[in-house]
C-alpha cells in the first residue's frame, strides 16, 4: 500500500516501510548523516539527520523515523541547519585538529570532515577531551586503530555484528569514557576479527584506516577509482582498484556490487601488493645453455613456435598438450582451447580444476 | 550453483558439506550467517569442527571419505519417515523404485559405524532437510575431491531430488567455485570434452559447427584430462603450453608432477611471475595482472562480470591472448587476428549457447546469470525451474567405498587438505601480500591435542609427516579444530609442499584427485633435521 507525505511542500509518494531519510534521499534532499550506513539497522545517535515534523514538539531523527500517512516534513530550516552546526562543531571539537585525513584510509573516512566544511564547524567553541583511545600499538599491517578520531557512531561494531556476523569488536563505557574495544581489550589478531576491513570501510572520521593503502599516501597524484571484480574465490565480489598514475595505492568494496553488496574479504580488501610487486616477470624468457635468459618477443615467440612444430613433426599433433587458467579472464581461457583446437585440430585441453 | 548467492539469505534449513566457507568464501558464508538471523537451522557434516561447524544446529563430524555412507543414510531416513516430495517424484524424476531398494541397508546405524557421526544425529539431520520448506545445499572441494567425487554428487542429488528441493528460490544444490574465474574457463571451453559453452566435442552437430567456423576438421574423439597428461608426459605427451597455473605446488604427487614436466622435450608457460613451474619451462611469456587487463570473469553463481584495467601492465607483460595469438600467428594459424578482448569475448558468445544472448557491453555491469540462450533474455538466476536438461531427474545409486588408501599401522593417522582464510592456493599472490604473511606466515599441521600427546609431538614443534609417497617438515599447532586421528595442512607454502605426499588415487569419471584424504604418518622431528 503506498502512502503520501509533504516534502519541503511537494508530495512524495512512499512504500509503508520507509524511513523518512530514505524518503528525503530518494527525493534528493541533502540531508547529512553521520551514524547511518545504508546497510545496517539505524541507530539514531548523532541526530544530524535530523527534520522538523508537523505537529512534533521537538525535531526527529529521520533515519529512524518511519514515515506514516499525512506526514508534513522540512528537512532543511534555519533552525535545524543551526542546530546540525552545533552538533557537528561539537563532534569536530572531540577530534584532535590539524590531523589530515587521508582518503586513502577508508571509503567513508571524509564524511565528517566534509560536514565540517559544510557547516564551517572548526570546534573551536568547544574545547573538550578526546573521546577515545587509540590503539597504535595493535602490530597488524592492515587496520589503523586510531580512535583518537572515534566519535562513537558504533558503525564498526554494527557493520562487524550485522553485516559479518563476526562479533569480534564491541564498545566499552559510555559517554567520553567510550571506546571501541575486542573481547580482553587485546589485539584484533587475537579476537575473532577476519580482517574483512569491513569496519574500515564503513567509519566515518578515519578513525579506522586501511594501512596497506596508507603505504602510498605520498605517492603523487590524484585517486582514481577502476570498477573490476575481486582476483580471487569464485564469489565475484565488485571492487574499486585504487590508482594515483600508474600506481596501484587500494582497493575498496563496491556498495552495489551483485554478488557481494559491499562486503569483501582478507584478501579481496588487502592482498593486492603482489600486482606491483617486484618479483613480477617483465619480460619474455627462453632457455639459453640451460638457464633462463631474459628475451625479445620476436625470440621468445620464435622459440616457442619451433618446439611445438617440431614436437608436432616428431610425434604428431597428440603430443601436445595445453593447460589453461581458472584465474584469468575467459579471453584467456578462449585463446588457450582455439590455440589447440583450431591450431592443432585436437581436443588435447584443460583446465585447472581437477586439482 | 543451482541458484544465486542473493538466495543464500532465503533457505529454512541450510545444509553445508565439505565446505570450509567462512575460510574459502567468506562473503558467500555472510549470507547464510544473516539466513540464520531470520531463523535458518543449519546443518554442517565435515571432518573438522571448522568455524561454520560451530555456528551450526547440528554438526556432523563424519571420517574423511565416508560422505556416501553419510548421505545415504540420510536419504534412507527421509524415506522411512515419508518425508519425499511424492508430486516432485511423479512429475519430475525417475528411478525412485531403485532408488529405495538400494537404500534398504544404508541405516543411520550401519553409517554410524562407517562415519562414526551417532545415527540420532544422522537422523535429526534427515528429517529437518526432509521437512524443510526450502532446503538449500552448498559443498565445495570436500565433496569432490575424492576418488568417490562423482558418487558423493550424486548422493546429494538424490537428496535434491527426493525432497524437491530444486527450481525454486532459496533452494538448490550449490557449489561454491574456489577460483575468481574457474567457471568462466570451463564455460570458455578450456575441457577435454567440451567446446565453448559446453557443447559435447562428440556431438556430430556441433563439430560440424566448430570444423565451420575454425575453417578445419576438428577432432571427433575427447581429449584427456590434464591429470591423464601428466601421466602420459615423455610417452605420449611431449609438449605443453601452461598458462597461469603452477602445476607443481598445486597438483597432487609433486615428485611425479617433476618428472613429468622435465620429461617434455618442450614447455611453454605464461605466467605472471617465475613459479616453481615456470623455472622448468623452455620458454616464459611474461603474463599481465588482475588489475592491469580488461576482460570478464564468470562467478560461482554463472555471472559474467567485467574485469578492468586500473594500471599499465608492469615491464613488458601482455594479456595472455595477445601472447596466445602471438604464438599461434607464428604457426601460421589462421583467426588470431585479434585486437582487444572485446573482440575475442564476442567471438566466445557469438560460439556458446549458453552466452549466446551476451557481448562485451552487456556484461559490463554484471546482471546476467547464464544460460543467456539470445539477445533481450533476461538470463537464468534460477536453473532447472519445469525441468531438468534431460528432461526427468533420474535417482542413481551410489555404493559406499573406502578411500583410495586406508589408514594401517604404518600411516595411522588421516591427512586432509584444504586452504585457510588469508592464503590463496600457492601463495603466488597472497605469499607477496604483507597481510596474509602477517596472519599466515608458514604452513601449520593442525592436530588434536590429545594425539599431540599420544605422538609424542610437541605444540609449535616440528614433525616429519609421511606417506607412501613423500615426507616433508612441518610445525606442529595443536587444535580441536581437528578430530582425533586426522590432521590438516594447506598446500599453499612451496617450503612445506603437502603435495608431495597427496595423490593416493583419482575418480574415475572426472580425473579429479582425491586431495582430501591421505593416510600418514606423524613423528617428532630429530633436532638434526630441526
Ligand atoms: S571507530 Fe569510526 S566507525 Fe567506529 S565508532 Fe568510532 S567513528 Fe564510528
Ligand atoms: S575487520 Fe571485519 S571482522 Fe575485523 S573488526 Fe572489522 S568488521 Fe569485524
Ligand atoms: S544519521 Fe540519523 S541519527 Fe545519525
Amino acid at each position: 500500500m503506498s502512502a503520501k507525505l509533504t516534502l519541503d511542500g511537494r508530495e512524495v509518494l512512499f512504500e509503508e516501510g520507509e524511513t523518512i531519510y530514505e524518503i528525503a534521499r530518494r527525493s534528493k534532499k541533502d540531508v547529512p548523516t553521520l551514524c547511518y550506513d545504508d546497510r545496517l539497522d539505524p541507530l539514531g545517535a548523532c541526530r544530524l539527520c535530523v527534520v522538523e515534523l508537523e505537529g512534533a514538539r521537538n525535531p526527529v531523527a529521520s533515519c529512524t523515523t518511519m514515515a506514516t500517512d499525512g506526514m508534513v516534513v522540512r528537512t532543511s530550516t534555519e533552525a535545524i541547519e543551526k542546530h546540525r552546526k552545533t552538533l557537528t562543531e561539537l563532534v569536530v571539537s572531540e577530534n584532535p585538529r590539524g590531523v589530515e585525513i587521508d582518503p586513502l584510509r577508508g571509503m567513508a573516512s571524509q564524511e565528517l570532515a566534509l560536514l565540517a566544511v559544510r557547516y564551517e564547524a572548526d570546534g573551536s567553541r568547544f574545547e573538550g577531551a578526546t573521546s577515545g583511545r587509540s590503539r597504535k600499538d595493535d602490530p597488524n599491517p592492515m587496520i589503523l586503530r586510531d580512535y583518537d578520531q572515534c566519535i562513537s557512531c558504533y558503525r564498526c561494531v554494527r557493520v562487524c555484528a550485522e553485516q559479518e556476523g563476526d562479533y569480534a569488536i564491541s564498545v566499552e563505557n559510555r559517554g567520553f569514557q567510550t571506546r571501541i574495544t575486542t573481547e580482553f581489550a587485546g589485539f584484533l589478531e587475537d579476537s575473532a576479527c577476519t580482517f574483512c576491513g569491513q569496519c574500515v570501510q564503513t567509519c566515518p572520521t578515519g578513525a579506522l584506516g586501511d594501512l596497506r593503502a596508507l603505504q602510498n599516501a605520498d605517492v603523487p597524484g590524484e585517486i582514481e577509482k577502476t570498477r573490476s571484480i575481486c582476483p580471487y574465490c569464485g564469489v565475484g565480489c565488485s571492487v574499486d582498484i585504487l590508482s594515483k598514475d600508474d600506481k596501484l595505492v587500494g582497493v575498496q568494496p563496491a556498495m552495489d556490487g551483485p554478488a557481494n553488496e559491499g562486503a569483501l574479504c582478507v584478501k579481496g580488501q588487502f592482498a593486492w601488493e603482489w600486482v606491483q610487486h617486484d618479483d613480477r616477470l617483465k619480460t619474455p624468457l627462453v632457455r639459453k645453455d640451460g638457464e633462463l635468459v631474459p628475451a625479445s618477443w620476436d625470440e621468445a615467440f620464435e622459440r616457442a613456435a619451433e618446439g611445438f612444430r617440431g614436437v608436432e613433426a616428431k610425434h604428431g599433433r597428440h603430443a601436445i598438450y595445453a593447460v589453461a587458467s581458472g584465474r584469468a579472464p575467459h579471453e584467456s581461457a578462449y585463446s588457450v582451447q582455439k590455440f589447440v583446437r583450431a591450431g592443432f585440430g585436437t581436443n588435447y585441453i584443460d583446465n585447472c580444476s581437477r586439482a | 550453483m543451482s541458484n544465486p548467492l542473493a538466495d543464500m539469505e532465503k533457505p529454512d534449513v541450510i545444509f553445508c558439506i565439505g565446505t570450509n566457507m567462512t575460510e574459502t568464501h567468506p562473503v558467500a558464508a555472510t549470507r547464510l550467517k544473516k539466513a540464520m538471523r531470520h531463523g535458518a537451522k543449519l546443518i554442517v557434516a565435515d571432518p573438522r569442527r571448522i568455524p561454520l561447524a560451530e555456528k551450526a544446529d547440528i554438526y556432523l563430524p563424519l571420517r574423511v571419505g565416508s560422505d556416501v555412507a553419510l548421505l545415504g543414510a540420510m536419504a534412507h531416513v527421509i524415506e522411512r519417515e515419508g518425508l519425499v516430495d511424492p508430486s516432485f517424484l511423479e512429475e519430475r524424476t525417475e528411478g525412485f523404485d531403485k532408488l529405495r531398494e538400494h537404500l534398504a541397508t544404508f541405516t543411520p546405524e550401519w553409517a554410524e559405524s562407517i562415519t562414526g557421526v551417532p545415527a540420532a544425529d544422522i537422523e535429526q539431520a534427515a528429517i529437518w532437510y526432509g521437512k524443510a520448506e526450502r532446503g538449500a545445499i552448498y559443498y565445495t572441494l570436500g565433496i569432490t575431491e575424492h576418488i568417490c567425487g562423482v558418487d558423493n554428487v550424486q548422493s546429494l542429488c538424490n537428496l535434491v531430488l527426493m525432497t524437491g528441493n530444486i527450481g525454486r528460490e532459496g533452494t538448490g544444490i550449490n557449489p561454491m567455485r574456489g577460483q575468481n574465474n574457474i567457471q568462466g574457463a570451463g564455460d570458455a571451453g578450456a575441457l577435454p570434452n567440451n567446446y565453448p559453452g559446453f557443447q559435447p566435442v562428440t556431438d556430430p552437430a556441433i563439430q560440424k559447427k566448430f570444423a565451420k567456423a575454425w575453417g578445419r576438421e576438428v577432432d571427433l574423439e575427447k581429449g584427456i584430462t590434464k591429470v591423464r597428461a601428466l601421466e602420459e608426459c615423455g610417452e605420449s605427451i611431449h609438449a605443453m603450453l601452461i598458462c597461469g597455473e603452477n602445476t607443481l605446488v598445486s597438483d597432487p604427487n609433486r615428485a611425479h608432477c617433476q618428472h613429468a614436466l622435465e620429461s617434455l622435450e618442450h614447455l611453454v608457460v605464461i605466467d605472471m611471475f617465475v613459479t616453481e613451474t615456470a623455472a622448468l619451462a623452455d620458454v616464459v611469456f611474461p603474463a599481465a595482472a588482475w588489475g592491469e587487463v580488461d576482460g570478464v570473469f564468470t562467478n560461482t553463481e554463472r555471472r559474467p562480470q567485467r574485469v578492468r584495467a586500473a594500471v599499465k601492465p608492469q615491464g613488458e607483460a601482455k594479456p595472455d591472448w595477445w601472447i596466445v595469438s602471438g604464438i599461434a600467428k607464428r604457426l601460421g594459424f589462421s583467426g588470431f587476428d585479434w585486437e582487444s578482448p572485446k573482440e575475442v569475448f564476442n567471438e566466445l558468445c557469438e560460439l556458446s549457447e549458453t552466452y549466446h544472448g551476451l557481448d562485451w557491453d552487456l556484461v559490463s555491469e554484471g546482471r546476467h546469470h547464464w544460460p543467456v540462450p539470445e539477445k533481450g533474455h533476461p538470463g537464468t538466476p534460477i536453473l532447472h525451474i519445469g525441468e531438468f536438461p534431460r528432461g526427468r531427474g533420474l535417482f542413481m545409486t551410489p555404493s559406499y567405498r573406502d578411500p583410495a588408501e586406508t589408514i594401517d599401522d604404518e600411516y595411522p593417522t588421516w591427512l586432509t587438505t584444504g586452504r585457510r582464510l588469508a592464503h590463496y592456493h600457492t601463495r603466488t599472490m597472497t605469499g607477496r601480500s604483507v597481510g596474509s604473511e602477517y596472519l599466515v606466515p608458514e604452513e601449520l599441521v593442525e592436530v588434536h591435542p590429545d594425539d599431540v600427546v599420544r605422538l609424542g609431538l610437541e605444540d609449535g614443534g616440528l614433525a616429519v609427516m609421511s606417506s607412501r609417497r613423500g615426507e616433508v617438515v612441518v610445525k606442529v599447532e595443536a587444535t580441536e579444530q581437528s578430530p582425533r586421528g586426522t590432521v590438516f595442512c594447506s598446500f599453499s607454502f612451496s617450503d612445506v609442499p603437502i603435495n608431495a605426499l597427496t595423490g593416493s588415487g583419482y575418480d574415475p569419471i572426472t580425473d579429479t584427485a582425491e586431495l582430501k584424504v591421505c593416510p600418514v604418518r606423524l613423528e617428532a622431528a630429530t633436532t638434526q633435521l630441526a
